[in-house]
């Protein structure tokens, strides 16, 4: 069975992200979206932090501890970029400014509920960070995760068991198998990677998937 | 004459009490009042209850405060760290609260404290343990969590240029916490790279007005010697 791997995800979600979007990649996984944006589109990246119009990494020796994003990390800036407060980025994100946010995800359930933020493990210190803003904000929520537990669970699911970021909120999920919509509780495979039967995904994932003939 | 520069910032603290509110600025070492922080320290008060968006790193600053038990409550988004040591040890011996906050509904209810505003709905959280116990209200087709401010006696922050006024300016993603955290705080002490004559400051690139702020402390070396 191909799976891609997790730059072979970012590479594949980065492809839908149309010129003009304003997107907020989430910390972590969905960083390596930036790197596969293509080119010849103008997307504008927000960062929690305060940020709009966030650049390449800066060249080891040029970073600046004042210019970072939500992942504490060193970056640079666009020409057109600009700074704002804390309360004016929510503000963007929750006023559904925003066109995209991209999140990594524990669980996503047939409704579209996510799951990002808690184990629910009872000795878990939990951090939610910008995630539930995000997921209820974005006008799009897309989702790139793993499509299997390290078990061979899938993580999309009937309910999710892990506590909620969000219900409904999620728009698009990119696995390492599968594009998948979510629409109006039902779940439609828009893309299937390799030659994997439609039937064998259905298997793998367990809650029922309409198969979309239509190849992205 | 309206005159808010403190000479150190001990002097800038020396009147914060035990069981103080004391909101700190910054993300990641972004806008962290890292002296003022240190002053807090040395200043010996206990009991506080800080709002900040993380619960400290490694051993400096908030983790130092948090490390020598000041602490006794903690307003924040996310405390979960690699290097979030002295939280965690505190966290799971049980000698500090931790009030967990969505960073948007943290960021919203000090802006709210600021602007005078009793409450406001915000859809985040709605639906999850976060929004548990909490006060729901569907309008139009979205549900919505009752939030309240967040008010401090104290919010410690870090800009860029201040007159003595107490304008401030910021420089890039240091400003995060700052503008509002500045008008939610009875007491604004701000620590600045440059102290600047009245006048000095363009009005346009003014973010914070003096009007939010009452103490300012310079802390970076003087650039020629006297």
């Amino acid at each position: 069975m191909k799976k891609l791997d997790r730059k072979q995800i970012a590479a594949r979600l980065a492809r839908d992200i149309p010129d003009g979007a304003y997107v907020n990649l989430g910390i972590g996984l969905p960083t390596l979206v930036a790197d596969y944006l293509p080119k010849d589109r103008e997307i504008v990246l927000h960062s929690e932090n305060g940020v709009l119009g966030i650049g390449p990494r800066p060249a080891p020796g040029a970073e600046d501890e004042d210019l970072i994003n939500a992942g504490k990390e060193p970056v640079t800036l666009l020409k057109g970029g600009a700074f704002f407060h804390h309360a004016d980025s929510f503000g963007m994100i929750r006023g559904r400014h925003l066109d995209y946010c991209v999140l990594g995800a524990f669980q996503v359930s047939v409704k579209g509920d996510l799951a990002n933020w808690h184990t629910g493990g009872a000795d878990a210190i939990p951090a939610v960070g910008g995630a539930m803003d995000l997921a209820v904000g974005a006008k799009n929520v897309l989702v790139m995760m793993e499509h299997l537990t390290k078990e061979g669970q899938s993580k999309i699911v009937e309910r999710c068991s892990y506590p909620l970021t969000a219900a409904h909120c999620v728009t698009r999920i990119y696995t390492d198998l599968a594009v998948i919509d979510v629409r109006a509780g039902d779940l439609h495979v828009v893309e299937i990677v390799g030659d994997l039967p439609f039937d064998e995904l259905q298997r793998l994932t367990g809650v029922p998937l309409k198969h979309l003939a239509t190849a992205a | 004459m309206i005159d808010k520069f403190i000479a150190t910032a001990e002097e800038a603290l020396a009147d914060v009490p035990d069981g103080a509110t004391i909101m700190i600025g910054g993300f990641g070492n972004a806008g962290m009042p890292a002296q003022l922080i240190e002053a807090l320290i040395a200043q010996g008060a206990k009991g506080l209850t800080v709002v900040n968006n993380n619960a400290g790193n490694a051993d400096a600053g908030l983790a130092a405060l948090i490390g020598r038990k000041r602490v006794k409550k903690i307003l924040c988004s996310f405390p979960r760290q690699s290097d979030s040591w002295h939280f965690d040890k505190a966290f799971r011996a049980g000698e500090i609260e931790l009030e967990l906050v969505p960073q948007g509904t943290l960021a919203e209810r000090i802006r709210a404290a600021g602007a005078g505003i009793g409450a406001f709905y915000t859809p985040t959280a709605f639906g999850t343990r976060l929004a548990e116990g909490k006060e729901t209200r569907r309008i139009g087709d979205t549900d919505y969590v009752l939030e309240y401010p967040i008010h401090a006696d104290y919010a410690l922050i870090k800009a860029d240029r201040a007159d003595r006024w107490g304008n401030l300016a910021y420089r890039m993603t240091a400003r995060n916490f700052g503008p509002i955290m500045a008008a939610a705080a009875r007491i604004t002490v701000a620590q600045v790279r440059e102290t600047v004559p009245l006048g000095e400051l363009d009005p346009e690139v003014v973010v914070t007005p003096g009007i939010f702020v009452q103490r300012i402390v310079r802390i970076a070396p003087l650039r020629k010697a006297a």
